[in-house]
C-alpha cells in the first residue's frame, strides 16, 4: 500500500502519512456503512487520494511562492513506466537501495517501507538501538526528499551497481521473515513470500544475472524446509530432526536447477554458493548422510568471496559433521572471541552443541545457559532450554 | 526542476592555470553534454587557488583553506536537473573526477508548510 501510494505522492513520508490517514478513515467509514467488499483495495484507493489532495495543495502553495531561480513548468503526478518493472513494491526497493544512500539506511528503509518490519525488530537485527535506527531512516528519507532521488527502477545500464545492494536487502528480508528476531513465531511467512515474490521479479527483470538466479535457489531451497522446521507444538527443530520426506520437492526441483544454471555461467557469487550448500543438504536422505565434505569445500570458497564470521561459524558445524566435533571446537572458541559476533546466540548454541557430542556436560550446560541469555525468539528458546535439561540430567 | 550545488574538488592548491590542454578540452566539451542530459548549468564559478585562501575563525584570521585536505573546492556550479539520478549522471562526466571528484548536493528550500 505504502509503495502504490508512493508512487502517486513521489514522497515516502506523505505516502505513509497517507496510508495511516486512510486507516483511520476506514475506522469511521467502515463502522458507518461496513466493511466494504474489497477492504485492501479501498485503503490504497483512500490513500492515493489523500496523496493527490496534498500534491494539489502544494502546487498551489508553491505557484504562489516564488522559487530561488525560477523554475521550469513541470507536471507533479507523472505517469510511472509501467514497462520496466511492473511492480510497485520493486521501484520502491530500488529507491530505497539508491547508491547514494548509505547501506545500512538502504536495508532499513526497504525493511520498513516495502516489508512493513517494525523499526525495532531492525534495530535487534542490526545490534543497534531503537532510536539510532529511527534517526537514520529519517535521515535518509530526508536525503530521498531533498536530493530528489526518483521513485524508479533503473536503466538497464544503472542495474549492475544498484543489484548487490538490492540482492543483500532481499536476503535480508528473507532471513527476517525466515526466523523472526522477535515474537511467538519462528516464521513470518508474509515476509517470505514477499521476498520470494521481488526475487522472481528481479529475475525476470535480469535474467543473465547468476546472483540473482542464486538468491533465488537459495531461497527456494531453504523454504523447501519451511513446514518441518517445527513439529506440532510449535518447537523448533533442527536439521537433522526434521521430516525429510515433506520437504518441498518442487522448490527443491526449482532451486536445483537453478543452482546449476548459476554454476553453468562460471561467475559464481555468494548467493549460488549457499544455494549449493542447500542444495546439497536438501537432496541428502538424512542429516548424516550429507557431503559434508563437498559442504566443507563450499563454504571455503564462500569464505573467499564473503569474509563474514557468521559464515566461519556455519563452516565450522559442517567441519564438525565432517571430521568429528573436536575439529571444530577450536574454530568455534576463536569465534566466540570476535567481537562481531558478542550478541550472536548461535556461537554460544553451537559450541554447546559441539560440547554436549564430546561428553563435557558441564561446559556444555553453560553454554547453553549463555545462549538462552542472548536469544529473542520463543522457538529457539525452547530448543535451547531442552538440550539444557538434557545435559544438566546427563 | 530540482536544483543542486556541483562542488569540484580537485588536488590542492587547484590552480586553474596549470589545467593541462587535456583537461580543458573535457571541460569545453561538458555544457553541451549537460544540456544533452537535460540538466541546465544555472551558473558556475572556478576559483583561485587554494593558496590565496583565507580562512576566519572567531577571531582568528589564518592562511589557507578551512580545511586542510588533499583534495580542496576547484569551483562550483549550480544545476539543474529533473532529480538525482540526473544529476549524478551529469556530474559523473565531470572532468573533475578523473583525479579529484565532485560533490551533488541539493540548494535548501525552503518548506512550504
Amino acid at each position: 500500500m505504502v509503495a502504490a501510494t508512493a508512487r502517486v505522492a513521489g514522497d515516502l513520508d506523505v505516502a505513509e502519512e497517507c496510508v495511516q490517514d486512510a486507516y483511520l478513515a476506514a475506522l469511521d467509514a467502515w463502522a458507518r456503512d461496513g466493511v466494504p467488499h474489497k477492504p485492501g483495495a479501498w485503503l490504497t484507493a483512500t490513500a492515493k487520494r489523500r496523496a493527490l489532495d496534498v500534491l494539489r495543495r502544494e502546487k498551489v502553495f508553491r505557484s504562489k511562492m516564488p522559487l530561488l531561480v525560477e523554475s521550469a513548468e513541470e507536471e507533479v503526478v507523472e505517469e510511472p513506466d509501467e514497462d520496466a518493472v511492473p511492480d510497485d513494491r520493486l521501484r520502491l526497493v530500488f529507491t530505497c537501495c539508491h547508491p547514494a544512500l548509505a547501506r545500512e539506511a538502504q536495508v532499513a528503509l526497504t525493511l520498513r517501507l516495502v516489508c512493513g518490519v517494525s523499526t525495532g525488530d531492525i534495530a535487534r537485527a542490526f545490534l543497534v538501538s531503537e532510536p539510532t535506527l529511527a534517526a537514520r531512516v529519517t535521515r535518509a528519507k530526508k536525503k530521498i526528499a531533498a536530493a530528489r532521488i526518483p521513485y524508479r527502477v533503473p536503466e538497464a545500464s544503472e542495474l549492475p551497481e544498484r543489484l548487490d545492494a538490492v540482492l543483500i536487502v532481499v536476503h535480508l528480508l528473507y532471513t527476517t521473515g525466515h526466523t523472526a528476531p522477535s515474537g511467538a513465531d519462528l516464521v513470518r511467512a508474509d515476509l517470505v513470500d514477499r521476498a520470494l515474490h521481488l526475487t522472481r521479479v528481479l529475475l525476470a527483470l535480469m535474467p543473465d544475472e547468476p546472483e540473482v538466479r542464486g538468491l533465488l535457489a537459495l531461497l527456494l531451497l531453504t523454504d523447501a524446509r519451511r513446514a518441518t522446521r517445527t513439529d506440532a507444538e510449535g518447537r523448533l527443530l533442527v536439521l537433522a530432526e526434521q521430516d525429510r520426506s515433506v520437504w518441498d520437492r518442487a522448490a527443491i526441483q526449482e532451486g536445483k536447477g537453478l543452482v546449476v544454471g548459476a554454476f553453468r555461467t562460471g561467475r559464481v557469487g555468494r548467493y549460488a554458493l549457499q544455494a549449493a550448500i542447500a542444495s546439497l543438504h536438501a537432496v541428502a536422505s538424512s542429516y548424516a548422510a550429507t557431503d559434508w565434505p563437498q559442504v566443507v569445500r563450499l563454504y571455503d570458497e564462500l569464505l573467499k568471496r564473503w569474509p563474514s564470521p557468521v559464515v566461519a561459524l556455519n563452516r565450522a558445524v559442517a567441519v564438525s559433521m565432517a571430521h568429528g566435533p573436536e575439529a571444530a571446537l577450536d574454530d568455534v572458541e576463536a569465534l566466540a572471541r570476535d567481537d562481531r559476533l558478542a550478541g550472536y546466540h548461535y556461537v554460544p548454541a553451537i559450541r554447546a552443541d559441539l560440547l554436549r557430542r564430546l561428553g563435557r556436560q558441564r561446559e556444555a550446560a553453560d553454554a547453553y545457559r549463555a545462549a538462552l541469555d542472548l536469544v529473542d525468539n520463543d522457538a529457539e528458546r525452547e530448543l535451547l532450554t531442552a538440550r539444557l535439561a538434557e545435559v544438566a540430567l546427563g | 526542476m530540482a536544483q543542486y550545488a556541483v562542488l569540484i574538488y580537485s588536488p590542492a592548491p587547484a590552480d586553474p592555470m596549470e589545467i593541462t590542454p587535456d583537461y580543458l578540452a573535457l571541460l569545453e566539451r561538458y555544457p553541451a553534454q549537460v544540456e544533452e542530459l537535460g540538466g541546465k548549468i544555472v551558473t558556475g564559478f572556478a576559483l583561485q587557488p587554494s593558496t590565496t585562501a583565507t580562512a576566519v575563525r572567531g577571531d582568528l584570521v589564518t592562511d589557507g583553506p578551512f580545511i586542510e585536505a588533499k583534495e580542496v573546492v576547484a569551483g562550483f556550479f549550480i544545476l539543474e536537473a529533473l532529480d538525482l539520478d540526473v544529476a549524478l549522471k551529469i556530474a559523473k562526466l565531470n572532468p573533475a573526477t578523473i583525479d579529484g571528484g565532485v560533490e551533488v548536493r541539493p540548494l535548501f528550500v525552503p518548506p512550504s508548510e
